[in-house]
């Protein structure tokens, strides 16, 4: 077994770190008694190098290499940037991302909003909402397995009259029962595209279930009881009360959900590859970068998924600060 | 700077997954559901659920059974013709077969506990000198670090690959922890900053005039009161790195020597595609740790997946 060394590393990892750190404290602590002022620097250093090695370094040559031809060395101007927005298989690329951006949220939004008004204050409500929210622990790569599975499909003429062929996959199953033909979900397109974005769907309906499900039962009881004394019915409650109420949540529900789908890459990579026409801005980025071998094309690719996050991400922020303003 | 300082507990999405209520009136949603015939709203909730159960349901059943049985029939066939084993999962963890998940088990926690604690650590120091210290650029710093949370760690890959090779650590595990901590890094200190903030000032005050130091101060008095940020923040990165594929991907070494089980599902997702009794028993494998500690811990999980929600 070579577990053991591996976790020695591990230990001795930690170990370093911790002396590390102890060191730059004692220094601190030195530096405080001698009477400086500054003792904050010390306890900042390490985080700031790291992010500058690790972020904003990488970040800087990302951008420069994305002005670079497929070697990274010679300057090509925004070449890079006219192919992918030019190039139709980049253009597929960009329309899947986009499909993405824009479907999902609303969808996973919407059926996570119902799903918190149906089990709001009803019997075993936290069991209902583990069960819709369990998708969120496990990973990318194991929800793709499992919804892979539920896509299998098997060509029915593959059997014999003796020995049919039985389909594996739920779906093309339940297809057979409503006596139609079994689909290969992945393999046609476009519509393959709709079902990868159903996996993130599964997903993502748990997280906008629970922040909506928490903002719903922050609405204070006294506007609740105003509008039931006005008697208003059901859905103009549901109306007027309720969604005006959560709106903030559900933006920074919705612009959350839209961010992890810009950067959608572990179901796309696990499910089709990228290939049949389901590629995204993330995979392509992949690809390219580690497997094409053309740095430029990728820098681009990554530039440009940045420059799509980044408004997003402000928008997002400023929601979250309105929202806590109130 | 104190329109950012807000602390998480403030918005109004926190205290997700409170206990269901009883003594408490009725809330909005729970008046416009009692309009709408309990029944019929109770009826759509189970079909939802059981919808959203099924796909896991299906793959957790294959998961026991025969493999010869696995690619013959459904696995909604064994409520009539129920045939279970654990051979799937002998296959997966049997250090001795090549199918065996094991090392790449033992790699993912190798991996994910110093890409926990590491971030931790130097996030809370980078914290707590901006929230209770003075220095010169000290609120610049701060935007600038919170402003890299954007930043998608794609735009990071391929220089910091570079990096790892002229340093000699490419393929180790010391290039997927500094990773993962770099990475984290800017969630922790902002999350951890704004719940700093809450501590009354006059704590601090009373501590520094009676002459204890900020390092005195850091050990006695912050780390004790910050569990609560410190779970959120912990459980939300262990699972982003339980779960990461794309680091692993791109610095994990060839083999097992240091991927993790993601990668090594993925491959086996790509090269035997078809071998569903390995891939149903190694997802699950995968599995257990993380959804054990979420239902264990779900209160902090949400608020830190709120507040990370910008990361990756």
């Amino acid at each position: 077994m070579d577990w053991a060394p591996k976790l020695l590393d591990m230990l001795w990892a930690i170990v370093l770190f911790g002396a590390v750190v102890a060191v730059i404290l004692g220094l601190a602590a030195l530096y405080e008694k001698r009477g400086g002022r500054r003792v904050g620097w010390w306890f900042v250093a390490p985080s700031l190098v790291l992010v500058s090695i690790g972020l904003v370094y990488p970040a800087l040559r990302t951008l420069w290499t994305s002005f670079n031809d497929a070697s990274g060395k010679k300057f090509v101007g925004i070449d890079n940037y006219t192919a992918v927005f030019t190039n139709s298989d980049e253009l597929v690329v960009l329309r899947n991302t986009v499909l993405w951006t824009l479907v999902t949220p609303f969808v996973a939004t919407a059926i996570g909003l119902v799903y918190a008004v149906l089990v709001d204050k009803a019997k075993g409500e936290a069991v209902a909402k583990a069960v819709i929210f369990l998708p969120m622990a496990i990973s990318l790569v194991g929800a793709s397995i499992i919804w892979k599975f539920m896509y299998s499909y098997k060509d029915p003429a593959g059997g014999s009259e003796k020995n049919p062929t039985h389909q594996i996959g739920f779906l093309n199953q339940v297809l057979v029962w409503l006596h139609l033909d079994p689909v290969n979900f992945l393999l046609n397109s476009p519509q393959n595209t709709f079902w990868l974005i159903v996996v993130m769907i599964w997903i993502q309906a748990g997280f906008a279930m629970t922040i909506l499900s928490a903002s719903i039962k922050a609405i204070p009881d006294e506007i609740v009881e105003a509008a039931r004394l006005d008697g208003v019915g059901a859905f103009e409650m549901f109306r007027f009360v309720t969604l005006p109420s959560i709106r903030p949540a559900v933006v920074v529900v919705l612009t959350t959900i839209a961010i992890s789908c810009l950067k959608v890459f572990d179901i796309v990579r696990t499910m089709t590859g990228g290939n049949f026409n389901t590629n995204v801005i993330a995979n392509e980025f992949y690809s390219q970068t580690f497997s094409q071998d053309n740095r430029g094309l990728g820098a681009a690719l990554a530039v440009i998924l940045f420059i799509l996050v980044v408004p997003i991400i402000v928008y997002n922020v400023r929601q979250l600060r309105a929202s806590e303003a109130r | 700077m104190s329109g950012l300082s807000t602390s998480p507990d403030d918005v109004a999405i926190d205290g997700a997954v409170p206990p269901a209520a009883g003594g408490k009136p009725p809330s909005a949603a729970a008046a416009a559901k009692k309009r709408l015939s309990s029944p019929w709203a109770s009826l759509a909730a189970v079909i939802l659920a059981i919808v959203w159960t099924i796909p896991t349901a299906g793959l957790l059943i294959t998961s026991f059974r025969p493999a010869l049985d696995i690619n013959k029939t459904g696995w909604w066939t064994v409520f009539t013709n129920p045939d279970f084993t654990l051979d799937n999962y002998k296959a997966v963890l049997d250090s001795g077969q090549t199918t065996s998940l094991s090392p790449y088990l033992v790699n993912s926690i190798v991996i994910t506990i110093p890409a926990v604690l590491l971030p931790i650590l130097l996030a809370c120091l980078a914290a707590y000198a901006f929230a209770w210290t003075d220095f010169k650029g000290k609120n610049v710093l701060f935007v600038a670090i919170f402003a890299l949370q954007v930043v998608p760690i794609q735009v990071t890959l391929l220089p910091l690959l570079k990096l790892y090779v002229t340093l000699d650590i490419s393929g180790t595990f010391w290039a997927i922890w500094l990773s993962h901590t770099m990475f984290g890094l800017p969630l922790a200190i902002f999350l951890l900053h704004n719940f700093m903030r809450e501590i009354p000032a006059e704590l601090i005050e009373a501590a520094r005039v009676d002459g204890a130091g900020h390092v005195t101060i850091f050990f006695r008095m912050m780390l004790p009161m910050l569990k609560p940020a410190i779970a959120a923040f912990g459980i939300y990165q262990f699972l982003w790195v339980w779960n990461d594929l794309l680091v692993a991907l791109t610095f994990a070494g060839p083999g097992s020597a240091t991927a993790p089980m993601t990668k090594f599902l993925f491959d086996l997702t790509g090269s035997r595609g078809t071998a569903w009794y390995l891939l149903s028993a190694g997802a699950f494998v995968s599995m257990v740790i993380p959804v054990i500690v979420f239902l264990s811990l779900q209160r902090y999980f949400v608020r830190g997946l709120l507040a990370g929600s910008v990361k990756g």
